[in-house]
Order: C-alpha cells, then structure tokens, then sequence
C-alpha cells in the first residue's frame, strides 16, 4: 500500500515504513537510544529526502523516548534528577549546535561533517564500548565480582549534589558539560544523542547501567522536542505524515524492547549496543573512502 | 517565459504558408491532483491534424514535450581529498525543469532538425544550460550529471517512436507523471514537423497540484510552521503516552 508524503513529495510503502519504525523503535527500548544514528540513514536509503528525514526523525524519538521513559518510570529505573541536570546542559547544547549548524550550511560542507561526527565519535564509542563489555563478559565468566566505584577526576569538583536513584555524590559540573556536549552533536547530527549519551553516563558519570536507559530517555525527550521545533520553524522539513507512521511502528518496539531489554543481562544489551555502533560507523565510513558510482549530486540553491 | 514569447513571435512571423496544417488537441486530463494515495499519475495527449489542403508528400513527424516548472539547481561534484570524498565544485543550473518528457513519432534527430532543435530549445540537452562559471573549467559536466540523476529518477525522458500516427491526422501518446514529480504548472507544447522543419505547434498546461488532507498539511506547514512543529510534537507525545499505556493493560491482563 502506497502512501504520498506531503512534504517529503514522494509516495512510499506504509508497511515499509511502519517496520523501519518498529525495528528502530525496538533498539530504542532495549539500549536506551532514540535510535535517530540509525532511522536518518535508513530513511535516506528508501529515498525520503535528507532534510525531511533528520527532521522528522527527531519528531519520530520524541513518540518512542515518551513511550519507552514511561515504561521505565513505573519501573523506577529513572534518575529525575540527574535527568534535569543533564537537561540543562542539553538544551544549552542543542541551541549552540543550531546555531553552528546554520553557520556550517553558510560555508557549505555540511553533509561531510555530519558524516564525519558520527564517524568519528561511532567508531570511538563502539570500540571502547566493545573493549570493555568484553572485558566485563570474561570478568563474569571468571566470576570475580566487578570493582564498581571508581574514584576518578569527576569527585574531584565542587558543587557536589546526591543522586540517590544512581547511588551518586558528585559534582553537577561533569553531567551539565556531558549534556553540553551531547547536545551540540545532537542537533549537528540531527539525532537525540542517546549513543553518545548512554556510554557517557556509564563511564564519566559513573552511573550504573541500570538507571541509564530511562535517564538517557527522560533527556532526550526535550532535546528531541526542542529539535522539532526548530526545524520545523526555521526550515519546514517535518513531516506529519512519515512521521505518525514511524510513530505507530516505533512505539510498539519500543515497549517489546524494553521488555527484552529487562531479560538480558546489563553486559550483553553493552556488547549489543557496540556492535551496532561499530557496524554503521564502518558502513559510512566506508561509504567516504570509496569511489562513489555517481560523482554528483544535486541541491536546492540557498 | 522566454520560450512563451519566442514561440509567440515565430507564431507571428511565420507565413500563411506555414500554417497550412493545425493542431487540435486534447487531454485526458488538464489537472492532476496529487492526494495520499498519489503514486503517479499517466496524461494521455491526443490531436488530429486540420487541414484545407492535400497532404504532403513529405512525412508527417510529431513532437510532444511535457515540462515541468523551471527552478535553479545546484550541482556539485566530489573529488577525493586527503583519501576521502569530498564535495568540491559546485555549479548552478539555471532554470532546470523540474520534469521534462519528450514523445516522439521517429527517430529525435530525423523528426526535428538540428537548426529547429537550437532554435525552440526543445531536447533535454538544448534546454538545461550552465551560465558560464568561472571556477570550474568544465561546466558542461555539471549539467551533463543533471540531466543523467533525473533520467534515473524519472523525471526526464526521451520516448522515441512513442507518438502513435494514424493516416497522418491522428496522434496519441501518453507521459508517465512519477510520484516524485513537484507542484506546479506545466506545459504540453506539441510540433509538427515535416523534413524536420516545424510547420505548426500547440500549447496547453496541466496544474500538478497537491489537494485535501495533503494540501492542508503543506499549507500549515509553510504558513503556520510554529504551531505546526508542536502540533506534530504534540501528536509524537500522544502517542507515546497511547502506545506505553495501551500495552500496560495488555500485559496486566
């Protein structure tokens, strides 16, 4: 069954769609990551164009973190406060990329950067993540128990504030730059930034893995929020119609993934979630060094 | 514009002679409407040729062109950089149709002649010209790519042969619109031609336009792009919020 997008202006299978929802959708819940690192790509590969595809793939994780955060607040495995802090940082993240964003389409290249961010900071990630739940897999098998706590740089600084949902005592300054940070790439990259942020809040914050999906989820929500409305205010490239369909296939993932995400272990959703990273960053990365078949491209002018 | 008013002015220049023989001619439709089901659409051009006096010896050719509306395009090209591809040149085509579809009775270059072709800018190749850049040295390259990513797409298309002649009056033929085709008007400009000459030609335009539902989202879109960006954030939270509390009461029960 065809359906024709209004904005996007092209026709496109319905069931494509609401699978591409669902898989993503399914990812999300299970990792804790909006899923935007995979949806853009994807959906510029069935052919929906790249400005329509970012934009409402942010409006696409709004529905599936709202979804997977309330599964995880009945659970009570989100830090609220730890959620807030990073939010500030965030959204003060968020705007500063908007802004660097424009001035980036102002000199052209934009496409390459964006390229080369998730390459870069996927292929970083992944295989750091990789190294070390291999690690922690083979620390189980030898069934030593694992040193938790760690005293690093980041119990160093002032302003210190409880976190009890993560079990922290730590300095606000780390979580607001994490946020910070995150949030510049997130609105460069057109994403929520849960794959940047998951892994930060694991190994600089020190959090336990348990409270980081729901916390990830709980942020991303506004920074994805905020995201939408900017695109949809400065450039008209959110699509109401793709994005109700990813919605609907997203939203029932994101509840099956929760519920998987519960039944395997901290270690294995780690190596899951790096793989995965580690797989689209060589895709693109293969994707910059060879030889395109087709040399040209086409844009709009301005 | 100016294909509007060169054809205007060889319609008043031409001699009597000239219009010997007329087009008249139809669709089988002057809209189209693009709604959520649009998965392209087929216009069918047909026509008869009038005319007071005998046939001519020489054969009859048609020439049917479809084109969409003009835009500016910007092409740029990669090349390889410090071991990856980098998007370097750019080169803007102006006024490039948005889709653009020649039908044919005969070969293209047998039916109208090179001098006719120049003259009314009517192949792919006449029409999609690069302004003079002075970075790149080989703009035609440029414009060249164009023209090859939109035949991949579909939008642009020479059909030769496809122009059914009946008796040397009748004609017909039919342009696939894809679903990826934009809004706007276009044109159907029909020659006829004898020894590649043109000896007489017809206009008419198709409105390609969005409508209902499709129609609304666009125009609140573009108009009212605030309260449209929280309306779709709305929607996203909604269901969400729907989709966490449908499956609560699935899975209690």
């Amino acid at each position: 069954m065809q359906v024709y997008l209004p904005i996007a202006e092209v026709s496109v299978n319905v069931f494509l769609l609401f699978g591409l929802g669902g898989l993503v959708g399914i990812l999300s819940g299970m990792f804790g990551v909006g899923g935007g690192f995979l949806m853009t790509p994807l959906l510029f590969f069935i052919g929906i164009p790249p400005a329509v595809a970012v934009a409402t793939g942010t409006n696409q994780i709004v529905a599936s973190s709202v979804s997977g955060v309330l599964a995880h607040l009945k659970r009570k495995t989100v830090d609220l406060r730890m959620g807030w802090v990073l939010l500030v940082g965030g959204l003060i993240g968020a705007l500063l990329g908007v802004q660097l964003f424009t001035y980036l389409r102002s000199i052209g290249q934009v496409d390459l950067l964006v390229t080369l961010c998730y390459v870069v900071f996927l292929g970083i990630i992944g295989f750091l993540m990789l190294v070390e739940s291999t690690r922690a897999i083979l620390r189980n098998r030898r069934a030593t128990a694992p040193k938790r706590r760690r005293h690093n740089w980041v119990h160093a600084l002032p302003f210190k504030m409880k976190f009890r949902t993560s079990g922290l005592y730590i300095s606000v300054i780390p979580p607001i730059l994490v946020g910070l940070s995150v949030g510049v790439l997130a609105a460069i990259m057109g994403v929520g930034g849960g794959f940047i942020m998951v892994p930060a809040m694991i190994y600089i914050l020190g959090m336990p893995t348990k409270v980081v999906v729901g916390t990830s989820l709980f942020q991303i929500i506004f920074v994805a929020a905020f995201t939408t409305v900017m695109h949809a205010y400065e450039n008209q490239t959110v699509d109401i119609g793709l994005a109700i369909l990813l919605i609907l296939g997203g939203v029932i993932g994101a509840q099956l993934g929760a519920r998987i995400g519960l039944r395997i272990k901290a270690e294995q959703t780690r190596i899951l979630l790096a793989l995965l990273v580690v797989g689209v960053c060589l895709n693109l990365a293969v994707g910059l060094l060879i030889e395109p078949s087709e040399l040209y491209s086409l844009g709009q002018e301005g | 514009m100016m294909r509007l008013l060169l054809s205007l002015l060889l319609f008043l220049a031409a001699p009597a002679w000239a219009q010997e023989e007329r087009i008249v001619a139809g669709m089988s439709q002057n809209r189209v409407a693009i709604d959520a089901t649009f998965v392209g659409s087929e216009i069918l051009l047909f026509g008869a040729v009038k005319r007071e006096t005998p046939i001519p010896d020489s054969p009859l050719g048609v020439v049917i062109v479809i084109e969409g509306p003009e835009e500016t395009v910007t092409v740029r090209r990669k090349e390889r950089q410090f071991g990856i591809w980098v998007n370097t040149d750019a080169v803007a085509v102006r006024d490039a149709p948005a889709f653009y579809a020649i039908a044919t009775s005969g070969r293209f270059d047998y039916v109208l002649s090179e001098e006719e072709n120049r003259d009314r800018l009517v192949s792919i190749e006449e029409t999609v010209q690069v302004i003079e850049n002075a970075e790149v040295d080989d703009a035609e390259a440029f414009a060249d790519a164009l023209i090859r990513i939109r035949e991949k797409e579909g939008l642009y298309s020479l059909a030769e042969d496809s122009v059914f002649l009946d008796q040397s009056t009748l004609f017909s033929t039919s342009v696939q619109l894809p679903s990826n085709v934009v809004e706007g008007l276009y044109t159907a400009h029909i020659y006829l031609t004898r020894e590649g000459k043109v000896v007489s030609n017809h206009v008419s335009y198709v409105s390609v336009r969005k409508v209902g539902l499709e129609r609304w989202v666009f125009n609140l879109a573009h108009e009212r792009p605030l309260i449209y960006g929280l309306l779709s954030l709305a929607i996203a939270g909604f269901f969400g919020w729907a989709a966490s509390t449908l499956f609560r009461f699935v899975f209690r029960n």
